[in-house]
């Protein structure tokens, strides 16, 4: 008989705050991959001895903001903790974390999967500080400690995701919300947000809790999936089997999408944890948690009903102009400026401008193209002024080297023109140099009256109104016909 | 006129009134030193070099009368655990022996400020670890008063380099007695300070919840003088207390007699075990204070008798996770053989003495899943009590009397076979770490030819009112003034 194993999966989430100094010193955090090695320490977050951590208030106020989003009840006191054991990268031997009065708890996320929205319940959010960067080469170890004691805010879930693509949902939805918050980059390539997947799986239909183990080290959303996938996989395979799955550490290869063993149950660290002497309890006023509620922008899932009902746009458009707070930011302000419709903006925003930021590689945040000439350029094509293609080459030239779109769509002489005669001149001789296509069209290859239009267009430099184009072209060859 | 005979009073007049100058009064000392400490060995590094360096500076400012303090030009040594840049600062331990600071404690920084002159780092029980300077991974520091004896610990290199004319003043350091026990028994002043008044910050730490960087000195005003230099909040130490610093020595000018104030003697001070010249010189002080006009009663500190236990399993708890750190990968000492496994173990197999080895053991002990809740936590709860003990001793008294030491200085070795036993001599001075508030320690007596001191306790930031206790005392007693043979 085949069984069928249920998975029950919760995440741990690491990500980097966007704070300019570090958790506990004055240490500017810089980029971990490009700031040449450990330029940016101190005594404290080298932990020299005798330095004393000082906490970093922008890193609270952060953590707050992510407590609230996801509609924790912050605690207006919390503790510090400190999590002993060895490694190079942990310079003072322990860790300062947070563990039995954690920031904020009993939070929720919204996801959406294929059987429609479930809620994740969020336990706990809390502060701590990051290791240094372990690099290895030529048989000798490098310790970085630029990144030691970046501020970092773990959010773990409570065990309510059933899928990989539960996970995967999840994770890139927290993502979104945590740039939406401006507090962390996003840049899942450099390491600003970690994932750790527990995993157990049980006979489907019962309510057993089996061991359950923890992949470390997932830094992308699509490792996350698969080393989850890999771990269910071979959890129902050893159960399937009649065997028992051991509690243990895993870490997770890339190149072959397998979980491998670190470390079993025997060799898991006993943390002992204690409060941190070196800093009192965090106490906060909860008039500062309500100031900071205030300032809490909207969140994706507000944006995309708003944008919706608002603008009149279909989910899956409004979804995708709210997946980026600049570009949601965007779109709402050229959107305000132009007459055109909502949609109409949205197709320019979605083709030809989105093509260009990811050819281009710039960040909307950059974008120095104003939203009012854009909507200008809009309302332009939406008008007739220019013609569609004319539009598309004064959008790139804008973003490319800026200008005002009129005075750019008067230089190339890019004006549409529907007057008659001009484009009447143009249809006919694009009839009279192409005699062969006349007799196709004309023996029954409608298809090609579109081809005739191009070459018009062609001949116009685009400036003549397709429409008119069009009327005319019908007009010159119903009369070869005859 | 001898300089090293001189009260940091008397040396400041001296100084600025030109009649001496700073370098003089710091060659005078680093040649007493070189010819005295061999026998002392108070100091494990003298820093001569930055002495006179500091000296020639203090001049400058002493001629110039711009920024004058009463400790321009003023010599004196520090604890090896506070640290010193450029200054080996080694906690007496094998692990820390070149280690250079690159940065100044927060202490050091106000008395390099004031121009004060670092002569050099006095020797201890290893990271703070014991009650003799016998844990010291070098050498032990001999009692100034009798060489056989100890000079009391931790900071035994500190009391006996005051007690022996090797500096006017010191810094100690106090997490259980540290400061108070070697300053009765080398018999100079010494002051435990309230909890976060001098910061922390440079401090190497024992136990990050007790440690609290205090003055020694030859009497109360002059504790009052270095006190009033290195106190105050600083923005490096989160646990530093805020609040503004008097001017202790200003005020101590003032005073004249005890009247209206309450003194308390807690009965659970004065028990078996309390050596009979010891407490009669105690008892003895007490009268005197009281003839100052003080009010004396009895009080009870009912759980003074888990303070030993509860303050060492905290011990063991913070300090196994403080010295963590050395670990052979970033300062110190490194026995870079094998693997990283073998670093941190030969590292720390050769680096630590027997006592810091017990008490990272037992500390790591009382930290493990498990065993938590039955050890660091209860004796937290515990220490609640303890502090209520002395919240509402001071509901009635303004301070209170005991003995700092059960007995005067034992015998080199006497101890150090029984940890136990070594514990136990702290029995008095732990319960004030506990509850962080500050005690001054002052010479009262002389038995068998070594120095028996009292302790005068306070509730938090009380130093004002324990330094006119004991300033008072002094303008009636010459215990303080009182030198070793080897003066």
């Amino acid at each position: 008989m085949q069984l069928t194993y249920e998975p029950i999966i919760g995440l741990e989430v690491h990500a980097e705050l966007l704070t300019k100094s570090k958790m506990f010193c004055g240490c500017e955090v810089v980029d971990s991959i490009t700031a040449k090695p450990n330029r940016y320490i101190c005594p404290v977050c080298t932990g020299q001895p005798g330095a004393l951590p000082v906490l970093n208030q922008k890193a609270v106020e952060l953590a707050v903001r992510v407590g609230l989003a996801l509609e924790c009840q912050i605690h207006v006191e919390s503790i510090f903790a400190r999590k002993n054991y060895f490694y190079p990268d942990l310079p003072k031997g322990y860790q300062i974390s947070q563990y039995d009065q954690p920031l904020a708890t009993d939070g929720k996320l919204l996801i959406e999967t294929e059987s429609g929205i479930k809620k994740i319940r969020i336990r706990r959010v809390h502060l701590e500080e990051d290791t240094g960067k372990l690099s290895h080469a030529n048989a000798h170890s490098f310790i970085d400690y630029n990144r030691s004691g970046v501020p970092l805010l773990e959010i773990v879930t409570e065990p309510d995701l059933r899928a990989p693509d539960e996970a995967k949902a999840y994770a890139a939805k927290l993502h979104a919300i945590l740039r939406y918050l401006d507090v962390n980059s996003g840049d899942m390539e450099k390491g600003v947000i970690r994932f750790e997947a527990n995993v157990s799986v049980r006979e489907a239909g019962t309510e057993k809790l089996n061991n359950r183990t923890e992949i470390k080290n997932l830094n992308s959303f699509r490792s996350l999936a698969q080393g989850i996938e890999y771990e269910i996989a071979r959890q129902s395979e050893i159960y399937s089997r009649g065997g028992i799955v051991e509690q243990e550490t895993l870490g997770f290869n890339e190149a072959t999408g397998k979980t491998y063993s670190q470390r079993g149950k025997e060799e898991a660290h006993d943390y002992r944890y204690f409060p941190e002497p070196d800093l009192p309890p965090l106490v906060l006023d909860s008039d500062w948690i309500e100031s900071i509620r205030m300032t809490l922008l909207e969140l994706p899932d507000a944006k995309t009903k708003r944008f919706i009902s608002d603008f009149n746009l279909n989910p899956s458009d409004a979804r995708f102009l709210t997946s980026e707070l600049s570009l949601a930011n965007y779109f709402e302000r050229v959107a305000a400026k132009s007459k055109s419709s909502a949609k109409i903006v949205h197709s320019w925003i979605a083709g030809e401008f989105m093509r260009y930021v990811n050819e281009s590689g710039i960040d909307i945040a950059d974008i120095t193209l104003s939203p009012e000439s854009f909507a200008q350029l809009i309302d332009m094509v939406t008008y007739k002024t220019i013609g569609g293609n004319a539009g598309k080459t004064v959008l790139v030239e804008l973003l490319q080297n800026g200008g005002d779109p009129a005075q750019i769509v008067k230089e190339k002489g890019l004006t549409q023109v529907s007057d008659e005669s001009f484009i009447q001149e143009a249809v006919t001789k694009v009839l009279n140099d192409n005699p062969s296509e006349v007799e196709k069209y004309l023996a029954g290859k409608e298809t090609l009256l579109q081809w005739f239009v191009g070459q018009v267009a062609r001949a116009t430099k685009g400036k003549a109104d397709p429409n008119v184009t069009r009327e005319l072209l019908v007009k010159g060859l119903v009369e070869r016909k005859k | 006129m001898k300089l090293h005979e001189l009260t940091i009073r008397e040396t400041h007049e001296l100084l600025s009134s030109r009649k001496i100058s700073s370098e003089e009064l710091t060659r005078d000392y680093l040649e007493r030193i070189q010819r005295l400490d061999p026998q002392v060995k108070s100091y494990v590094t003298v820093s001569e070099d930055v002495a006179l360096e500091q000296a020639q500076k203090a001049d400058e400012c002493l001629k110039s009368g711009e920024g004058l303090t009463p400790l321009t030009g003023i010599p004196y040594s520090a604890k090896d655990s506070i640290s010193t840049r450029g200054v080996n600062t080694t906690c007496s331990s094998k692990i820390l022996e070149n280690y250079k600071p690159f940065y100044d404690a927060t202490a050091i920084k106000k008395l390099n400020s004031a121009n004060s002159v670092l002569l050099g780092k006095n020797n201890m029980d290893e990271f703070g670890m014991g009650s003799s300077t016998e844990n010291s991974g070098f050498f032990t520091t001999r009692n100034p008063w009798n060489f056989d004896h100890v000079p009391g610990g931790s900071s035994g290199g500190s009391a006996a380099t005051v007690a022996a004319g090797l500096a006017p003043f010191a810094l100690g350091e106090d997490t259980g007695g540290s400061v108070r026990m070697p300053a009765s028994f080398c018999g100079v002043t010494g002051l435990k300070t309230t909890y976060g008044r001098v910061s922390r910050y440079g401090l190497i730490p024992l136990v990050s919840s007790f440690d609290t960087i205090g003055p020694m000195a030859r009497s109360a005003y002059d504790v009052a003088l270095v006190l009033e230099a290195i106190a105050g909040h600083d923005p490096k130490d989160s646990t530093s207390r805020v609040e503004s610093v008097q001017s202790y020595s200003e005020s101590l000018k003032k005073t004249e007699n005890l009247r209206g104030l309450r003194i308390g003697i807690p009965k659970e001070y004065f028990v078996e075990g309390l050596d009979k010249e010891v407490e009669a010189s105690v008892r003895t002080a007490i009268k005197q204070i009281e003839g100052l006009g003080a009010d004396v009663v009895e009080v009870s500190l009912p759980h003074t008798q888990y303070a030993i236990p509860v303050y060492y399993l905290i011990l063991f708890a913070e300090a196994s996770s403080n010295l963590a750190k050395y670990d052979g990968v970033r300062f110190g000492l490194s026995e870079r053989t094998g693997d990283l496994m073998d670093v941190y173990l030969k590292t720390r197999e050769a680096g630590f003495g027997a006592e810091a080895k017990r008490r990272i053991m037992l500390g790591t002990f009382a930290l493990s899943a498990g065993y938590y809740d039955a050890y660091y936590l209860k004796a937290q709860k515990v220490r609640a009590l303890i502090r209520q003990d002395f919240q509402k001793a001071f509901e009635t008294c303004d301070a209170l009397i005991t003995p700092v030491a059960p007995t005067t200085a034992f015998r080199i070795g006497e101890k150090i076979s029984n940890p136990l036993d070594m514990y136990l001599s702290d029995v008095f001075v732990v319960a004030v770490n506990l509850a962080g508030i500050p005690a001054l320690s002052v010479p009262c007596g002389i038995s068998n030819g070594l120095p028996i001191g009292m302790q005068i306790i306070g509730p938090h930031l009380s130093e004002e009112t324990l330094l006119r206790i004991g300033y008072l005392y002094q303008s009636q007693t010459d215990w303080h003034t009182k030198h070793p043979p080897c003066w």
